[in-house]
């Protein structure tokens, strides 16, 4: 590897650690759905981002890190570099679907420009998991638009969920110190031109599902939705992790 | 996909399948083809009461799906390592799956999901009681993985081979997959029986508060337990509870003890003379008491349902199309 290999392993690490963390998130609707088919498609993408973070992490492992266990199950906050988006409860299933469909149109976007990454291994592992994210895609799409022009109700809500997530989902695009590494070296394209793409994209589907776009600009720009790819997160992500390692940190040397 | 919500046509218009006509050559035929081993279709004549205990049967069973979710699914976040937790992801998904093709087998008989659901949250419909005993702790979740599911299979196994055609597809596709949760469960126990003492430990504590629920699992003893022939002639219920408690423990005490962990009762041995499994009876008593209410872990079962069925109301709504009706499933 050449000296970008810095850069490559700190993309993989925010890749990673937001598919671990939101595939962690939405599992927690297992059981609890709104519907039965719901709790089912929520637990089969919660089961691909899993499956991705594993794959990013066993990327990880072979330029030197620990295994894909030890780097999920043992790392505290401060090491973890997921945007705070994917970190927040999933508090009723307008936030959820909100941000399933925020966060996948952009994972979609994002895998679709890795495709040509110079770094071949997450070309192609992102060929891969392209197939897969477009079904993620295609259930958000469905969803937003049924409970946007379904009731009253339905489009208030998913308004409302819209003008919460808006502004959190812009921390998925916070630049890394090694943005014009990657760019330079085309590992990938860029944080800027993702959120160009993205921004093209929803904006398509929420007006087509009768929202409105927030009004997002410099002044009312949130803070909150930022820090987390640099190791700067929210309450809930410790805790959450505490959650997760219960278990595995009674004894991380034996064998489960 | 549920296209037209929750909105049902009444059943009793439904003539051609007017159950409530006392006929006798109507029954005789109907029990005829039964004793042949043919199937009962949805569409096909059924007595009143055929069709009551059905969806009594097929309501219970799905309940105990999605109630049979929670114990396992708060384990979901804290499984040890991605191979354990996509596992156990996916087992859960499996019995909510469960669910959904049993409240469907049940709906073909008449009465819609949504009923069933409220009867299940008003406490009018019941759902296995091994449920309403806690997940401690991690080895908890590989002992019902394991030996809940294995006795759901020997009571499932059975009743696919009953009378009415919708229940027994159904069943075969549920047991392909428990067969599948067995193994997982069988494995999991088997790293925690052969690891660490911690880990020993504590599935020899989760085996230990479980028995008694997995030997109540299988319903009252023949001794005590209402015999209903017509059940049995009707093909509804396949096999005798002590039978399958019995098979349970032809198939399951060995591999238990071969792992090196005991089972609490003293009394437990297989009787070389008759074949059979002597064990202590279990306390029926409080097999009642929980089965009505009583357990460590009814109200929160249902609270925890009825909090999910109120929080996701406006979704339901916001897919219902109010001028779409309820058209009979074939099957």
């Amino acid at each position: 590897m050449s000296d970008n290999t810095q850069a490559i392993k700190n993309l993989l690490f925010r890749m990673a650690d937001d598919d671990l963390i939101i595939g962690h998130r939405n599992s927690e609707w297992t059981g609890l759905g709104p519907i039965l088919e719901e709790d089912i498609a929520f637990s089969s993408m919660a089961q691909d981002k899993l499956g991705h973070a594993q794959a990013l992490y066993n990327i990880l492992h072979s330029l030197g890190e620990a295994d894909a266990d030890t780097l999920a199950f043992t790392r505290n906050e401060k090491n973890f570099y997921c945007c705070h988006f994917v970190e927040y409860p999933i508090r009723d299933y307008d936030f959820s679907l909100m941000r399933h469909f925020l966060f996948d149109t952009a994972d979609a976007i994002r895998f679709d420009m890795l495709t040509n990454s110079s770094c071949q291994p997450l070309a192609n592992l992102a060929k891969k998991v392209r197939g897969e994210i477009k079904y993620h895609t295609m259930h958000a799409n469905i969803w937003i638009s049924q409970l946007g022009k379904a009731t009253d109700e339905s489009n208030i809500r998913m308004q409302a969920a819209l003008n919460e997530c808006y502004p959190l989902a812009l921390g998925i695009f916070e630049k890394s110190d090694y943005e014009s590494v990657l760019i330079d070296s085309g590992v990938f394209d860029g944080e800027e031109l993702l959120q160009k793409v993205w921004t093209d994209i929803v904006s398509e589907i929420i007006e087509k599902s009768n929202l409105k776009m927030p009004d997002i600009n410099e002044a009312n720009l949130s803070t909150l939705a930022f820090g987390g790819r640099k190791g700067y997160h929210t309450e809930f992500l410790q805790p959450l992790l505490d959650e997760m390692t219960e278990v595995y940190s009674i004894d991380p040397a034996a064998e489960w | 996909m549920y296209g037209g919500g929750y909105i049902y046509e009444d059943t009793n218009t439904n003539n051609q399948n007017d159950a409530s006509v006392n006929d006798a050559a109507k029954l005789e035929a109907f029990e005829a083809r039964i004793a042949a081993g043919e199937k009962i279709e949805p569409s096909d004549w059924m007595p009143a009461d055929y069709r009551k205990q059905l969806i009594r049967m097929i309501e219970q069973h799905a309940h105990s799906e999605i109630i049979g979710a929670l114990p396992e699914g708060t384990w979901i976040t804290r499984a040890p390592g991605f191979k354990r937790k996509l596992a156990l992801m996916a087992k859960v998904q499996d019995e909510v799956g469960h669910a959904q093709l049993l409240y469907s087998a049940a709906e073909t008989l008449g009465k819609p999901r949504e009923d069933m659901i409220n009867d299940l949250i008003s406490g009018k419909s019941k759902y296995s009681n091994v449920f309403n005993y806690p997940a401690e702790t991690w080895a908890d979740t590989a002992v019902i993985a394991w030996l809940i599911d294995a006795g759901a299979i020997i009571n499932q196994v059975a009743n696919s081979k009953g009378s009415y055609g919708p229940y027994c597809r159904a069943l075969e596709r549920i047991c392909t997959e428990e067969s599948f949760h067995l193994k997982y469960g069988h494995d999991n126990v088997v790293f925690l029986a052969t690891g660490t003492p911690t880990q020993r430990a504590m599935v020899q504590d989760a085996l230990n508060r479980w028995w008694k629920p997995i030997m109540h699992f299988f319903g009252p003893s023949d001794k005590i337990s209402v015999h209903n022939t017509i059940m049995m002639r009707w093909k509804l219920k396949m096999a005798s509870n002590d039978d399958m408690r019995q098979k349970f423990l032809d198939m399951y005490v060995p591999k238990i003890w071969d792992l090196g962990l005991t089972i609490p009762d003293p009394e437990l041995r297989l009787d070389e003379a008759t074949g059979k499994w002597n064990y202590t009876e279990p306390d029926w008593e409080e097999f009642k008491r929980v089965i009505n209410g009583d357990g460590p872990c009814n109200k929160e079962r249902l609270a925890v349902r009825k909090m999910a069925e109120e929080r996701g109301e406006w979704v339901r709504k916001a897919l219902m199309k109010q001028e779409e009706r309820y058209i009979t499933p074939l099957a």
